[in-house]
């Protein structure tokens, strides 16, 4: 059922997944947000037994979603790492080595805390603030602003983990992570399944796609 | 032998006897009938359990007992003897007594001209105390379990009890069936093997399993050990605060607060009344409430609380004693302790929920033997009045609930744990016997210990070679906690009472209103009107621990639940309602029945009035959906359970979705679509056929789990609370307990944490016995189907207490989401 859904933004396909990323066919990218691997890791470091096959499936997805797209790299808005470098984060390294050819772009996030020359050694490339392709731009931190500018000018995001709230007659409710649309700008879920939701409140304009067990709907 | 020898002998045999007999006769008091047993059962070397009402001398009798005890075995030095090491340790649940104790024993041991020292030792205990303590024990430490476990976590902590005698817990009756009661056990198991032939002496209250709790209590020590029962009768004077107006529709929360003027006459007429509210946050409301109507109390009332400062509490616990205040506003932070003697009068707002509740807060006032202790009870809802009724009758039957000692905490086992591998460090086999010569854990499975000792060295199934897990390791054979910032985190973390953060609420424009729980809060949107302090105010955000509101004027708004608002009404006042509700417009009611007659005829206008040996269910359609009404009156937790099972059984029938919301008096499911319910199959849905099944499958489908988990992802050290001065560096630590429970269902089903979290459920919750009972009455009841046009009295607070609800579904998500967005269209 994990069938990806097709949304337009200037001409450019946009191909969101339950998987939790958006494969962008004419760039042969994908775009990820939120991944915070090693975060399992630094719990368990303190003495908190996460489990870690949540993590372990994460990577998993991550690798197979390179495997099946073949892309020639995949952007991360941001958040990539959890926190200070860990075993977890040498499994990461260990897995990306079977990638060679794949490019990895991080949009530092304000997890991103890691040393400049361990993002080098990992060849990674990084960028602190804002990246931009055409109209396109990535930032971590989605900004109101965004939403104000005219013109063509969009922004990917990630940050705030969106989540959707859908209620229905006789107090009916059901929360799922979701990708969030605005006029001039995407909130990416977080790809990491040791993730919470902040509900967000979309406007009439805007487009909301839930993710539900392994599926994506589109919500009016 | 000559005789004078003989003489000094026999003398010197009952020196303790004598010279406390001596004390108490300069002071004028003769000692009761149950304290006389408990000294000599203490010279005797024996252990065991005294019961006793508040005010009459409980502490005496096991305090004065262990300074016989003393007395007895130096007969020539007692009273030069200096710096002896720890002889008593007394563990009190609350830390607000502990300074009335410790001052009351002091006054005694000065007086016999003992060189005994007191010391207390707690949350609000100066570090240059501590370390004095360090240096030379005490003679007589008083402390709350927490405190006691945060001993053990020191170096040589084996060393402070080698010469102790006897072990105290007084208020056993509070800490049994509580997670602080699994912890005094455990301490137990550990302690008595610091030293040798330790007593152990519990002090209680009235509870429905006096032998029980000895058990419990002794069990470490494998001694059968006696119970002393005071047989003191202290009268108990009931009266009930009716209101001039009744609604007919009775309104779920904290609008008692109207019927604050009809409190001030008896404040007046009283000289020291304690007024206890069941929630922090609406103590704070009643307290401002009360100064308003009445502002010529100023400065003669005051707010008793536990997240009040330690000052103001001391000051407030001092002022109680001297006289000096008419009224106190207080929490259960008063339940329990030393006596105030000015009080003579108490009030009860809102439904205490239980019989032994009542009696022990009523049992407050008038403590000095042949005085009443006086209770005046206040309804937060007109229903509540015919609770009131209920307890009355309840008393007069002297019906009074048992306390149920909790099994197979392993939170707590595994806080006890990696407290002994902060300290000593522990040897596996040596511990384990002990833990399980305590009754929580007597049933505990070899392979069950073996995955604690895993999750606290290993963290359970992990990656191997890419694993940090870091807490416990083995060193030559000792489990210790090596690292120094896991065992600075986990001292800070002991304690089994999680108690959820208390947020201020704040104008935009400035302006304090009061305190909300965070757990109301967050359920709660931007935008959402919620009433508090009497005022119905709209979220605007939440920032830094306080809650931004800015006015409202929309008429529908939430009701804060408060935690005191879901403690659950006990079976045994549930059974007293049931019989109460039946006399309700008869001839046979009381005052606080007939004062609510018009609710009850817009009932039976309506619907029904359940008699005793019927159950209504009352079906109903609003604009909201299809509501099914259900009136046991088990209390709120069998009703939980109960709802539960119905909605499972129902959504057998058809594909459905539930939301499920429940009080003490019944429950309602609430659909989108009609609710197969009717003549044909109502017996058949409470039928005790595949009962144990459908509680497994009832479980499984709602949050009940996921609710017992926030308290055990806690207690067992996966949630930090962040500690000062490590805010940025634990900040990547955080997470949600229901966050956690998503992450442990799906990928690690098997933990042992969250085995306990349905364990808990299936045992404090959908105990079998209990359901099975419950429905064997339901099936000899004549089932009543009403189906009223609109919201009866009896559905309407259960129907509009929107929070807490449960939800329990059989249809297929991507279906669900269609129809919400076809009704939202």
């Amino acid at each position: 059922m994990s069938i990806p859904l097709l949304h337009i933004i200037h001409d450019q396909h946009f191909w969101l997944s339950p998987q939790r990323s958006i494969y962008w066919e004419e760039e042969k990218t994908i775009i990820v947000s939120d991944t915070h691997f090693g975060k399992t890791g630094h719990f368990r470091k303190s003495g908190i037994a996460v489990p870690q096959q949540v993590y372990k499936e994460d990577l998993q997805r991550f690798f197979s979603l390179a495997t099946a797209l073949k892309p020639e790299r995949i952007l991360v808005v941001g958040d990539f790492f959890h926190s200070t470098a860990n075993e977890e984060i040498n499994l990461f390294l260990k897995w990306k080595n079977d990638f060679n050819s794949l490019q990895i772009t991080l949009i530092k996030g304000n997890h991103d805390i890691l040393g400049n020359s361990w993002y080098e050694n990992a060849d990674i490339q990084i960028i602190e603030q804002l990246y931009t392709i055409g109209p396109f731009s990535f930032q971590h931190d989605p900004s109101e602003e965004h939403n104000k500018q005219d013109g063509n000018a969009f922004v990917f995001s990630g940050h705030i983990h969106p989540g959707i709230q859908i209620k229905g007659i006789g107090k009916q409710s059901l929360r799922f992570p979701c990708f969030y649309f605005t006029k001039n700008q995407c909130i990416l879920p977080a790809f990491s399944k040791f993730s919470g939701l902040a509900i967000v409140k979309p406007k009439k304009q805007d487009q909301v796609y839930a993710i539900t067990n392994d599926s994506i709907i589109k919500l009016a | 032998m000559i005789d004078a020898e003989i003489q000094i002998k026999e003398m010197l045999a009952n020196k303790g006897n004598d010279i406390i007999h001596q004390w108490l006769q300069q002071n004028q008091l003769t000692p009761f009938e149950f304290q006389e047993q408990a000294w000599q059962a203490i010279l005797n070397g024996q252990s065991g359990l005294i019961n006793a009402p508040t005010g009459c001398g409980k502490t005496y009798s096991v305090f004065l007992g262990a300074l016989m005890q003393f007395i007895q075995t130096n007969p020539t030095n007692w009273d030069t003897q200096k710096n002896n090491g720890l002889q008593l340790l007394w563990i009190t649940p609350l830390r607000a007594l502990a300074k009335d104790i410790g001052r009351a024993m002091e006054e005694v041991i000065e007086q016999l001209g003992l060189q005994w020292k007191v010391a207390i030792r707690n949350g609000d205990t100066s570090t240059a105390d501590r370390a004095k303590q360090k240096r030379q024990m005490p003679e007589l430490l008083i402390i709350t379990p927490e405190s006691l476990h945060l001993l053990l976590t020191q170096k040589n902590y084996p060393n402070y009890f080698s010469s102790l005698k006897i072990l105290a817990v007084d208020e056993w009756h509070e800490l049994m069936g509580s997670k602080r009661g699994v912890q005094t056990e455990l301490a137990i198991s550990r302690i008595a093997h610091c030293t040798n032939e330790l007593q152990v002496w519990g002090i209680s209250a009235t509870i429905g399993n006096l032998a029980e709790a000895k058990n419990v209590l002794l069990s470490p020590l494998k001694k059968e050990g006696i119970i002393i029962k005071a047989d003191i009768n202290k009268p108990i004077e009931v009266h009930t605060i009716i209101p001039d107006e009744i609604d007919q529709y009775p309104w779920a929360g904290h609008l008692g607060i109207k019927l604050a003027h009809s409190l001030i006459p008896i404040i007046a007429e009283s000289k020291t009344t304690l007024i206890f509210i069941n929630t922090r946050g609406m103590s704070e409301t009643w307290y401002q409430t009360l100064l308003t109507v009445a502002p010529e109390l100023a400065g003669a009332i005051a707010l008793h609380h536990g997240s009040i400062e330690q000052e103001l509490r001391l000051w407030v616990e001092d002022a109680l004693h001297t006289e000096k205040l008419k009224a106190v506003v207080c929490t259960a932070s008063l339940d329990l302790g030393v006596d105030f003697r000015p009080v003579d009068t108490v009030i009860q707002v809102g439904s205490p929920k239980g019989i032994a509740r009542f009696l022990q807060r009523a049992g407050r006032s008038g403590h000095r033997p042949g005085e009443i202790s006086k209770i005046y009870f206040l309804p937060t809802h007109s229903l509540e009045l015919v609770e009131a009724a209920a307890l009355k009758s309840a008393l007069e039957e002297g019906n009074v609930e048992s306390k149920n000692p909790l099994l197979l905490c392993f939170d707590v086992l595994l806080q006890y744990l990696c407290t002994l591998a902060t300290g000593e460090g522990f040897i596996a086999k040596k511990v384990y016997e002990e833990v399980k010569s305590t009754h929580c854990f007597a049933d505990m499975q070899e392979q069950e210990w073996q995955e604690l000792l895993q999750h606290i060295t290993t963290g359970g199934n992990a990656l191997q070679a890419y694993d940090d897990y870091r807490k416990v390791e083995i060193i030559e054979g000792i489990y210790k906690i090596t690292n120094r910032r896991i065992a600075m985190r986990h001292r800070m973390h002991i304690g089994t009472i999680v108690s959820d953060a208390m947020l201020k609420v704040k104008f935009l424009s400035g302006g304090y209103i009061g305190v909300i729980e965070e757990y109301f809060i967050s359920r709660l949107s931007p935008g959402d009107v919620f009433t508090l302090a009497g005022r119905n105010v709209e979220l605007v955000m939440i920032k830094e621990m306080t809650v931004l509101v800015k006015k409202s004027t929309a008429k529908k708004s939430l009701i804060p639940a408060w935690m005191g608002g879901r403690m659950s009404l006990t079976a045994n006042l549930g059974a007293v309602l049931r019989k109460t509700f039946s006399a309700a417009l008869t001839s046979g009611a009381g005052l606080e029945l007939k004062s609510l007659e018009h609710l009850f005829l817009l009932q039976k206008q309506l619907s029904h009035i359940p008699k005793h040996h019927e159950l209504l269910i009352e079906q109903i359609e609003d604009k909201d959906g299809y509501h099914l009404l259900v009136y046991p009156f088990e209390g709120r937790q069998v009703h939980e359970a109960l709802s539960a099972i119905l909605a499972y059984r129902i959504s057998q029938i058809q594909p459905m979705s539930f939301s499920i919301s429940m009080n003490d008096y019944g429950f309602e499911l609430l659909s989108d679509s009609p609710i197969p319910v009717d003549d044909s199959n109502v017996r058949e849905l409470f039928s005790a056929n595949h009962l144990l099944q459908h509680i497994q499958q009832s479980i499984n489908n709602t949050e009940m789990a996921k609710r017992k988990f926030r308290d055990i992802a806690v207690i067992g050290g996966l949630i930090f609370q962040g500690m000062p001065g490590e805010k940025t560096k634990a900040r990547h630590l955080q997470s949600s307990a229901s966050l956690l429970f998503k992450v442990f269902e799906e990928y690690d089903p098997n933990n042992i944490l969250l085995r306990q979290a349905y364990n808990e459920v299936l045992e404090q919750q959908m105990d079998e016995v209990r359901l099975r009972l419950a429905l064997q009455r339901i099936q000899e009841s004549e089932i009543v189907l009403q189906f009223p046009k609109k919201l009866t009295p009896l559905s309407f607070p259960i129907v509009v207490d929107g929070l807490n609800r449960n939800n329990l579904s059989s249809e297929k998500l991507e279906d669900r989401i269609k129809k919400m967005q076809q009704q939202l269209s």
